[in-house]
């Protein structure tokens, strides 16, 4: 079995193995960058076909929550930084506790994006047929909506469905508004989730990683001679961490009207 | 005279070899030792079965197809069996068959040899990918068994997202993981090409056949992904109603289709380029020449894994596409006449006053050619903008098609099996009935599909489950071929597994051919070479390899390759 850098059999040297293994973490990520590709490019249409709805859909999302995931998302990256160069200076101790806070931080965002996840089901703009994007203008009290905020978010509908509308003079091409703009935004909401989903799925993926690297960390086995895994599962944590950074303007902050 | 001399011997008599003591295939036993073994070779056998396993599903299917057709009216099933069967033979033969048969199996057992390596980069990961086809595998059985698929292999939404009853989820969720099957292989292949090569074998001394499955890697890793995720978000939508392309929601159907279309048009070069990979391998050894232009036959295969990512809305010629990416797509199809005309003519370059014999490997070398030169030359009438608003989605299609994949990548992977049957088995299959069979394959085939270009041509659509009175002369025929063409499918599957026991001992090097395989044993050890082998020849170099046995004592003309005058 392969312990502590051992060579595996089939290859002739060391170097030979490390770059084999890291040549091979790059060409994974290419891979992904193509996974994620097609859902962006989904993603791209839609926004240009139906930039108001998107715009709408975009509102109705938490930026506080977003903003905060986004800076434990970056926080964790630099955590793992610091475990792969704890790693490479060999301070064998320094690198499971780098490990574990980037797993914590890992598990905030996770827990975050549950709670805004919930937010959503609640508020039912969950794609489906239960969804309605006026629930919350109707009942602002179920979704904790008052004063100026509610008047804005009744004012974004009002908006949308102007702009979805084929005639704005009548109360039926208003009715037909609604109904497009209920649709195109419930388009939105099943790019948000498909987004974000598969990206939580990449962390879950990425915290079972850490857990392996934690409990291997803790016997002493990563040090300058030796840490391949650190290394690559490192440059797995910050290509999740990249896309989080091009979903994060793409689904909250385009369109967004701040209060 | 050339004629006068005796063709010398090769180096082992044949009565007097035995099969080597310690091989792959003895060093361990019991099925254990099968199932979780990391060696390459043995990763390769399994695949062997499991894609001959596949390739006999999609044939009962294609099977019932045909005998379907035999009438006009279409009474063997009905309509919806129909659109079922079509479905199920596509998917079990694209997905299951074609796209791993030459890559996961011969591409598998020969790289690491040809490049000199014990193994692949990562040989857990290839077991591993072995195991995600097979729960790929098991799924799309289920939704086989559990209510067929109908929405064509293609899955086209909204069909496959809303309206088909069939069990399109589970057969989505089945092709979503055999994708990643494909993305390992591609990977490992890579890597191993990269940074796995002896000492001495530069990246133009690669055989051929190493650079065509480069190439497919390339799309392997490049592609999978794109349609792993189109998968996905038609399962989605199918599963939690979500509307990626249900209209209803302003999702566009047509933004399906290109990004399908994105991965499944490079697809029909994974299949096909192993099989060119192969044929590269055939040709000089059997026509006793080094290849013509070897450096244009390696960059064609990436230039044809390059330009088939920009071509695929050829596919949609017909969806309402703007017309001038319609057009931009026509021009750019055809640019993939290019690198494959390059190949052609360079097979051809080197038949030309080589020393050819017909042995079975050869006959399938020489079959693809043909076929595959039919199929590319139909490919561009469909590239043909205007053409293809006539032949779109009729027999045409799927003669083309069927010229590619049955044409050329069956024949290629026959022949490579064929080729390579000695240094996998240690044994030789009996030579005449394999070139029975390799003709009858020839004939069958073109029996069988070539009427349909006339179908097609005469507007006979495919997918329909009867027809017109009058197509039914041409259908017949083509029903004839498919069963001439089963008879040519079985032969095979008989003779080798009687040759893996009954076989001659085949040597080293039966052939004799120039590549680092067949220097080694037959089977190969484990670690396929005793010592590190260093290359220091050129590919396909017949001259400068007297240990080969072919150079006679006056002629520095390579002698013809056993079993012929």
């Amino acid at each position: 079995m392969h312990r502590t850098g051992e060579l595996y059999g089939q290859f002739q040297t060391l170097d030979q193995q490390k770059e084999s293994a890291t040549l091979g973490m790059w060409v994974f990520l290419i891979t992904e960058i193509l996974f994620f590709g097609g859902v962006f490019m989904a993603y791209t249409i839609n926004r240009h076909a139906y930039p108001t709805a998107f715009g709408v859909g975009g509102n109705m999302l938490d930026l506080a929550l977003g903003f905060g995931n986004t800076v434990v998302l970056i926080a964790s990256s630099f955590t793992m930084a610091m475990s792969v160069w704890s790693a490479q200076t060999s301070r064998k101790k320094a690198v499971p506790v780098w490990l574990v806070a980037t797993l914590a931080l890992g598990s905030v965002f996770l827990g975050i994006k549950v709670v805004e996840y919930k937010q959503k089901f609640d508020h039912h703009l969950i794609p489906g047929h239960g969804f309605d994007i006026t629930y919350c203008s109707n009942n602002p009290s179920a979704c904790g909506l008052s004063g100026k905020a509610l008047e804005d978010e009744k004012k974004e509908i009002e908006e949308g469905i102007r702009a979805e509308t084929d005639d704005p003079n009548t109360p039926e091409g208003l009715a037909r508004g609604l109904i497009a703009l209920n649709a195109h935004a419930q388009l939105y909401f099943s790019l948000y989730f498909g987004m974000t989903g598969l990206h939580a799925l990449h962390m879950i993926i990425g915290a079972g990683l850490l857990l392996w690297l934690i409990f291997e960390g803790f016997k002493g086995r990563f040090d300058a001679n030796y840490n391949t895994p650190v290394e690559n599962i490192g440059l797995y944590w910050h290509f999740v961490d990249i896309v989080w950074i091009f979903l994060f303007p793409l689904l909250y902050l385009i369109n967004r009207h701040l209060a | 005279m050339s004629s006068v001399q005796q063709p010398p011997l090769s180096p082992q008599p044949l009565a007097e070899q035995q099969l080597p003591r310690e091989h792959y295939l003895n060093a361990t036993y019991g099925i254990r030792s099968w199932l979780l073994t990391t060696d390459h070779k043995r990763i390769a056998l399994l695949y062997l079965i499991s894609v001959t396993f596949f390739f006999f599903v999609g044939g009962i299917f294609a099977t019932l197809i045909r005998i379907h057709l035999l009438t006009p009216g279409g009474y063997l099933v009905t309509p919806e069996t129909y659109n079922k069967l079509f479905t199920m033979h596509g998917v079990a033969m694209i997905f299951f068959f074609l796209i791993p048969s030459i890559p996961a199996v011969l591409g598998n057992f020969l790289i690491p040899i040809m490049i000199g390596a014990k193994d692949l980069a990562f040989p857990k990961i290839n077991l591993l990918s072995w195991y995600i086809y097979l729960v790929g595998g098991a799924f799309v059985l289920y939704s086989f068994a559990t209510g067929g698929l109908d929405t064509g292999w293609t899955f086209y939404t909204p069909l496959s997202s809303i309206y088909s009853n069939s069990a399109v989820t589970p057969a989505v969720i089945g092709i979503f993981i055999n994708g990643f099957s494909s993305i390992l292989t591609g990977l490992n292949f890579i890597i191993t090409v990269h940074t796995m090569r002896a000492p001495g074998m530069t990246w133009f001394r690669l055989p051929l056949f190493v650079w065509a499955n480069y190439a497919t890697s390339i799309i392997f890793v490049l592609g999978t992904p794109v349609i792993a995720i189109t998968l996905l978000l038609a399962g989605l939508e199918r599963m939690f109603h979500m509307g990626f392309f249900n209209p209803v929601y302003g999702g566009d159907p047509i933004l399906f289709q290109h990004l399908f279309w994105f991965y499944s048009h490079p697809a029909v070069y994974i299949m096909i380029l192993p099989a060119m990979g192969v044929v590269s391998e055939i040709i000089p050894t059997f026509a006793r020449k080094p290849i013509f232009g070897y450096d244009f036959i390696a960059a064609s295969s990436i230039g044809i894994a390059v330009i088939g990512f920009i071509v695929w809305a050829h596919h949609m010629f017909v969806t309402g596409q703007a017309t001038y990416a319609a057009l931009a797509f026509s021009f750019l199809s055809y640019l993939v006449a290019i690198p494959s005309a390059v190949k052609v003519f360079n097979w051809t370059a080197t038949l030309y006053k080589g020393s050819i014999s017909f042995d079975t490997p050869m006959l399938y070398g020489l079959g693809f050619i043909g076929l595959f030169t039919i199929g590319g030359l139909t490919g561009l009438f469909l590239a043909c903008l205007g053409l293809d608003i006539h032949l779109h989605d009729t027999y045409f299609v799927v003669a083309h098609f069927h010229y590619i994949m049955v044409g050329g990548a069956i024949m290629g992977y026959l022949g490579g099996i064929h080729f390579w049957w000695p240094k996998i088995t240690g044994r030789l299959y009996p030579e005449y009935l394999a070139r029975i069979a390799a003709i009858t394959l020839f004939v069958g085939f073109n029996l069988t599909f070539f009427p349909q270009f006339i179908l097609g041509y005469l507007g006979m659509p495919r997918r329909y489950h009867n027809y017109p009175p009058e197509y039914q002369v041409l259908n017949v025929m083509s029903t004839a071929g498919a069963s001439i063409l089963a008879l040519g499918y079985l032969l095979p599957m008989i003779y080798l597994t009687w040759s893996m026991r009954y076989g001659k001992i085949a040597g080293k090097n039966p052939w004799p051919a120039t590549g680092l395989e067949w220097t080694t044993d037959s089977p190969p050890l484990t670690e396929n070479f005793h010592e590190t082998p260093v290359v220091d020849w050129e590919p396909y170099d017949f001259l400068h390899r007297p240990e080969l046995g072919l150079l006679g004592a006056t002629s520095k003309k390579p002698a013809p390759a056993h079993g012929d005058d």
